[in-house]
């Protein structure tokens, strides 16, 4: 019994210093989004007519019929000028990329992308940043898996890595384009 | 010199992020927003509320809780509506619910379990009451004091 009483503390203890340690592992920018299996905010955002005039932006109508990914970006973003080959690779395996110009000036944005070129399918501006709250976003880059139906399916809070694209988004979308 | 005293005391007042253009004109409705804005955590700068942080995140946050109640939003309904974007994480109260239980009550539960186990240890420390002799045990103490006196 004493050697019970004994052994109470001490396993509580490693047990409190593992869930601790853990916790020290998880990177606490990384929220999880309460958008996963559903649907779409509803938005409708202009384009940025210095890029492409015939664009008239997207809405979010236009996520039907196969798995694509939004791609949340912005001029000001230091993180995202390294995302930005992964995006084209993303584009031409046969994916839409969808961009939102995230709190960004249309002529920052033009002469960023004129810059690093354009690995997007269309672009809209989220000058507000209303559509970014609705999408729960806490910082560019971020970027959504949406599937057939128009639902919310995965979040990547920060840059697509390789790693990132080849171990989980790729096969996830080839899941998605297997779905009803 | 008291007259700097008090300045740098006026200078050392709480700062808060809110901007003058961000504010209502119904001091009723500003005043609620900025008890929202104070419960609010800001997602940039984790350890902030919004009402004092100074990230264009925190700044949008705000327009938008003083938007909601100028729309006739609840104070509830103004934060479950960020609640809705962002998650429980975002409250600095965390709500009482199944997920939180654990949170909530653990310090009770952890207090209760010492509080057993001390009241556990300690019963076994007291000393054990004597138990009555037997017959047999008490015929023997006779024998030995006999024994004791014929010496």
């Amino acid at each position: 019994m004493k050697r019970l009483l004994f052994a109470v503390p001490v396993a509580a203890f490693i047990a409190l210093v593992t869930v601790f340690g853990l916790g020290l592992t998880k990177d606490p920018s990384k929220l999880p989004s309460q958008l996963i299996d559903r649907p779409l905010p509803v938005f409708a955002l202009p384009g940025i007519a210095a890029i492409n005039p015939e664009s008239g932006g997207f809405a979010s109508t236009v996520f039907r019929g196969q798995p694509a990914l939004i791609n949340v970006f912005a001029s000001w973003c230091s993180a995202c000028p390294p995302e930005h080959p992964m995006l084209g690779r993303i584009k031409a395996e046969g994916v839409p990329v969808y961009g939102i110009a995230w709190k960004d000036k249309p002529a920052d944005t033009r002469d960023w992308l004129a810059k690093l070129g354009n690995p997007y399918t269309a672009i809209a501006a989220d000058e507000s940043g209303r559509t970014a709250i609705d999408l729960g976003v806490t910082g560019a880059p971020e970027s959504f898996i949406v599937d057939k139906a128009g639902r919310v399916r995965y979040k990547v809070v920060g840059a697509i890595t390789p790693e990132i694209w080849d171990a989980t988004l790729k096969p996830l979308i080839a899941k998605l384009r297997t779905e009803a | 010199m008291r007259r700097l005293a008090f300045a740098l005391l006026v200078l050392a007042a709480p700062v808060h992020a809110v901007q003058p253009d961000e504010m209502l004109a119904d001091p009723g409705l500003e005043a609620r927003a900025r008890t929202i804005s104070q419960e609010l955590r800001c997602v940039v700068c984790q350890n902030q509320d919004i009402d004092s942080s100074d990230a264009p995140l925190a700044r949008d946050l705000r327009i938008l809780v003083r938007e909601r109640l100028t729309k006739g939003d609840s104070d509830t309904a103004a934060m479950d509506y960020i609640v809705a974007r962002y998650g429980h994480f975002v409250l600095l109260k965390p709500p009482v619910e199944p997920a939180t239980w654990l949170l909530w009550l653990g310090p009770f539960a952890v207090l209760g379990l010492g509080g057993a186990a001390l009241a556990y240890w300690s019963r076994g420390r007291r000393p054990v009451d004597a138990a009555p002799l037997s017959d047999a045990e008490r015929r023997e103490l006779a024998t030995l004091g006999d024994s004791g006196d014929s010496r």
